[in-house]
């Protein structure tokens, strides 16, 4: 095994390992190898055991672990090897990886690196929330995984921080395994998480929706016996004397997810601050030549269906790379997010490489209505507009631009902007 | 019937014990807690003090710098992570300056190796990362950080080794002497012994009383710190304090020997349990900080905590006999710098039993080493070797400190086993990275349940009470 | 008139469901079958797919994820919880094996979305 090359090395086994390992199969690399910490493939999605699954990719709902078994077989038909209970340790510039399992460690060597680490849950201390340190404080992933795979309830009575859509499920999960929660907090003047797990997981069930608030205290020696929530201003101060306490035994934490860039730091790769993921070109390619980045680890996706799609592009990408033989596009063209957009992903693209279209994947930073555009200009001249009403902070925009539409465009002119904007007033496209 | 009893094992209670080991002596440890250092000695700026601080010609400031040589020696040989860092006292205005003038004849007085006064230019060399405002500062070579429980728990456990018997979850309810022999009463059992060491803390006062009327007021005081993700560990290479003045102590930012950045304290007078933040404190520390680090990233911060420290009404530790038990020993008032005295008051505590007339005779054999394995810290070929000897030690639990199985396997059935989370936190560093346990936490749950055979339910973070789960799904409800 | 967000897909479509005058419903803001036909159920006969575990044993896990395999009455959501909590498995247990023929009297049948060996 030692100074065994592969032409790529697949870091993660979740939803983008599993698509970008069977993407560079298919488009023609033979010595893959998959790395997984867990003992099984899959990735969170073998927790995730709600519904909601695949609509796009598969055109039918799936759970969590059915869409990974997909995947897991799409991987197993083909020549891909697989390491499971493998831990990478480093990853170096020249596709240097490190490896350690109960087998013992070594060096692996790649033409190629596919980076599909995942990401990780945000804690109480990265909100900085105060008060005593007993058991009852989790975060959503932790709770999830006592409750779905080891078959424990955290808690009983239980209050959820955070409104994104694990926090939504994990409320309604927590109910129908027996345990009462009491309400679910969010800081900002709406649900983070998708309209319809609002409905179907909190108002199905009568958990309490609480906005413009945030839990600014634990208490309880030993295990939680209170948390206390304070309302928020909009700048998401909190305001004296507002304060609620609600008897509980469980605080459950779905406050964000953070992507998982130990190793790609490791590699020098560079890292965008908006999206805490390496910065990439049109394909997924981050800025050290042959590693790429995909799924959670580049950007926190809401869809899986939006990972899969990535991670094939990612897996593609490499095996481009590898039979071409490390040739890369000219002057990359900058993308940059304007007026109500917080980050785009890529944030540069070879305008030479594309095929039929730029794929932009971002997030608004702001509630939208029915009469909403997204504008693609460079300078002052506009090359793209889309209608996209409803769009919100929570949910990840995508637009394809037509490579029709790029054919003035040139990296001389100056970054493409990407903006949101609402009919009627709003920003200045 | 034990010759020694000591209540607490904490650092001071675990310094005892392991300067006791030595000899041929029937020891016996008793701590009300789950686990050994789960008081003051987990919770505070691990640092061992060079020693310029305590007024000349007292016991505190020739215990501070005895400390700091046993200190360094003890790591040595016992394993336990201890950098030799050095400390600034940053000066900001003439004022400070008089003060750190002060602190070095101080220290000088006291014996403090290797003091130098620093000027901004030498200060800026030495600390870039330091505000441009400091204007000097005092240079103490000689002090160091810690893992302040792993120095605790390597006592502890070098004393077990050495034959000393440790008994957790007692908390001593009673004291007797009768018939010239200490009864000690416990939540669990009696114990009797020909002498009793009360380190006890904050709570020594409470022990004392159960002899007689304390001498002294222990006033429980609550420090909060940060402790900073490892991208901001290198801020700064040395502990870094602030002169005292008006407005308050200052706080210190410091390196941790796991290579995180430590902040804090402050100093809220309380109650001994009371461990809890409190944002308008921490606010206030944040800024503080800023003074000597303006850049420090306090959105890296992975956690925040507190400690009570023994501060009191004397400005003195307090190492003294009972008036009315002269076999009772009371080490008390153990405030700053009680971490790095506390083998120094150890060594006192000896020769205070020793003019009592107990007899002395070194053991032939006394084991002084300990060793544990550190996989991170190994390199390849070291790796692959303890891989082939265990392949737990190639499995990764903590993704975060890389923590590997084979090593909480190993701390589960050392001298001193922890059997909860926290006490596994400790002993190999699980959890204390930026996910805090996030992903770990189940899987060492798992591995303490089945290496112990603990059921899931009882297992807990902490103390008692603190158990992580509360019933099983499907129709099979308890706890 | 009853507003709701449409839980078919991610989309979130706002629905407009209207009574019309012979008893039938009036769908908008829908853009697809599934979602008109998700207005009128919600307004009629409201129903959910239902995702829970259920106990293993002799597997290499002690849980199984379990889907129902259609929508089942929204109102008999804790009806079947209770049977899904009684329900054992036995390893091993492969993706769409049927656990529960007809849960609650649905129709409906409880299938494994995991294998477990």
């Amino acid at each position: 095994m030692e100074n065994m090359q592969y032409d790529t090395i697949v870091i993660g086994g979740g939803p983008a390992g599993l698509a970008a390992a069977r993407s560079a199969w298919e488009n023609g690399l033979r010595s893959i190898l998959i790395i997984e910490r867990d003992r099984y493939l899959g990735g969170i999605l073998n927790q995730c055991i709600h519904n909601g699954f695949g609509l796009h990719h598969f055109k039918e709902e799936l759970t969590g672990p059915e869409y990974a078994d997909r995947f897991i077989s799409l991987v197993k038909e083909t020549g891909i090897e697989v390491m499971t209970d493998t831990m990478v340790l480093d990853v170096t510039p020249e596709h240097d990886v490190y490896v350690s399992n109960s087998k013992g460690f070594e060096i692996l060597h790649a033409k190629s690196v596919i980076l599909a680490m995942g990401c990780r849950e945000r804690t109480r201390d990265s909100v900085g929330i105060a008060g005593t340190r007993p058991a009852g404080v989790y975060t959503a992933g932790s709770a999830q995984l006592y409750m779905n795979i080891l078959g424990y309830s955290v808690g009983k009575r239980v209050v959820v921080r955070g409104t994104g859509d694990i926090g939504l499920i994990m409320a309604r999960r927590m109910k129908l395994e027996g345990a009462e929660v009491l309400a679910c907090i969010g800081a900002s003047d709406h649900p983070d998480g998708l309209a319809r797990n609002v409905n179907q997981c909190l108002e199905d069930y009568d958990i309490p929706l609480l906005l413009r608030h945030t839990i600014t205290e634990i208490r309880g020696k030993d295990r939680v016996e209170q948390v206390v929530a304070m309302q928020v201003d909009e700048h998401r101060n909190v305001i004296p004397g507002t304060e609620k306490v609600f008897d509980c035994d469980t605080l459950l934490l779905s406050i964000g997810l953070i992507p998982e860039n130990e190793l790609s730091k490791k590699a020098g790769i560079p890292l965008d601050d908006r999206t805490s993921g390496a910065v990439v070109y049109e394909n997924n390619e981050t800025m050290v030549p042959g590693v790429f980045a995909c799924g959670n680890v580049l950007h926190v996706h809401d869809l899986v269906d939006f990972v899969t799609e990535e991670s094939i592009r990612a897996g593609k990408s490499a095996a481009e790379y590898v039979l071409g033989g490390g040739k890369q596009g000219g002057e990359p063209l900058k993308i940059a997010n304007g007026d109500n957009v917080k980050y785009t992903v890529p944030m540069m693209a070879h305008l030479d490489k594309l095929e039929k279209n730029l794929e932009i994947f971002f997030r608004v930073k702001k509630m939208f209505g029915e009469n909403s555009r997204i504008v693609v200009t460079q300078g002052d001249r506009q090359v793209a507009s889309f209608k996209r009403p409803y769009m919100a902070s929570s949910k990840m925009e995508k637009i394809r631009i037509p490579v029709k539409l790029l054919a003035d465009v040139s990296p001389e002119g100056g970054p493409l902007v990407v903006s949101a904007v609402e009919e009627g007033g709003g920003a200045n496209a | 019937m034990y010759d020694i009893l000591i209540i607490g094992c904490g650092v001071s209670g675990a310094s005892c014990a392991y300067m006791l080991s030595r000899y041929d002596l029937k020891i016996a440890v008793v701590d009300k807690s789950n686990d050994v250092a789960n008081g003051t000695t987990k919770a505070n700026s691990a640092i061992i003090h060079a020693g310029y601080d305590p007024a000349p010609e007292t016991q505190m400031a020739r215990l501070n710098v005895r400390g700091t040589e046993l200190a360094k020696e003890i790591a040595e040989n016992l394993d336990v992570p201890c950098i030799n860092c050095g400390s600034l006292v940053l000066a900001f205005d003439e004022a400070d300056l008089e003060h750190v003038r002060k602190l070095y004849e101080r220290g000088c007085a006291n014996g403090v190796p290797g003091l130098k006064i620093l000027n901004a230019e030498e200060l800026h060399e030495m600390e870039p990362e330091i505000s441009a405002e400091a204007v000097g500062a005092l240079h103490a070579p000689s002090s160091c950080i810690i893992n302040p429980w792993e120095y605790c728990l390597a006592m502890a456990e070098t004393a077990v080794v050495n034959g000393a018997e440790l008994f957790l979850n007692r908390e001593v309810t009673g004291i007797d002497y009768r018939d010239g022999r200490f009864v000690v009463e416990t939540t669990d059992g009696t114990f009797e012994a020909k002498h009793v060491i009360s380190a006890t803390g904050v709570y020594s006062d409470k022990v004392r009383s159960l002899v007689e009327t304390p001498t002294y007021k222990i006033v429980p005081t609550r420090g909060q710190y940060f402790l900073l993700d490892k991208d901001e560990g290198k801020r700064v290479s040395h502990t870094v304090f602030q002169c005292p003045n008006e407005k308050g102590k200052g706080v210190l930012v410091s390196p941790t020997v796991d290579g995180n950045l430590i902040v804090g304290p402050d100093a809220n007078v309380g109650e001994c349990e009371d461990t809890s933040t409190d944002k308008a404190g921490l606010d206030a520390i944040r800024a503080a900080a800023r003074k000597s680090v303006p850049d420090i990233n306090f959105r890296m911060n992975i956690k925040n905590f507190a400690g009570v420290r023994a501060n009191s009404d004397h400005d003195d530790f307090v190492i003294e006999r009972s008036g009315t038990f002269p076999g009772f020993i009371d080490i008390a008032c153990v405030k700053s710098p009680g971490l790095t005295a506390a083998p120094a008051i150890a060594e006192q505590v000896v020769g205070m039993l020793a003019e009592d007339g107990l007899e002395l005779k070194e053991k032939e054999q006394f084991i002084n080493s300990r060793k544990r394995p550190r996989i991170e810290k190994s390199d390849a070929e070291m790796r692959k070797k303890l891989i082939e000897e265990n392949p737990l030690y190639g499995r990764i639990i903590c993704r975060c400190e890389n923590v590997t199985e084979g090593e909480i396997v190993a701390a589960l059935h050392a001298p001193i086993p922890p059997t909860t989370i926290n006490g596994v936190k400790r002993r190999v560093g699980s959890g204390m990275g930026r996910c805090q346990g996030g992903f770990c936490t189940p899987k060492i749950h798992e591995i303490i349940s089945r290496e112990l055979g603990i059921d899931m339910l009882d297992i807990c973070l902490e103390e008692p009470g603190s158990e992580i789960l509360k019933y099983r799904s499907k129709n099979n409800k308890e706890g | 008139m009853r507003e709701v967000i449409c839980i078919v897909c991610p989309k979130g479509c706002h629905l407009r469901i209207e009574e019309t005058a012979n008893g039938d419903y009036n769908v908008s803001g829908a853009s697809c079958e599934r979602g008109i036909e998700y207005g009128i159920n919600e307004v009629t006969n409201p129903v959910r797919v239902l995702t829970s575990t259920v106990k293993v044993e002799g597997g290499s896990l002690v849980r199984c994820p379990v889907r129902t395999d259609g929508s089942i009455p929204k109102s008999k959501i804790f009806e079947c919880m209770e049977e899904i909590n009684n329900v054992t498995a036995k390893a091993p247990v492969t993706v769409g094996d049927v656990l529960i023929e007809d849960i609650a009297g649905t129709g409906i049948a409880l299938i494994a979305t995991r294998s477990v060996s």
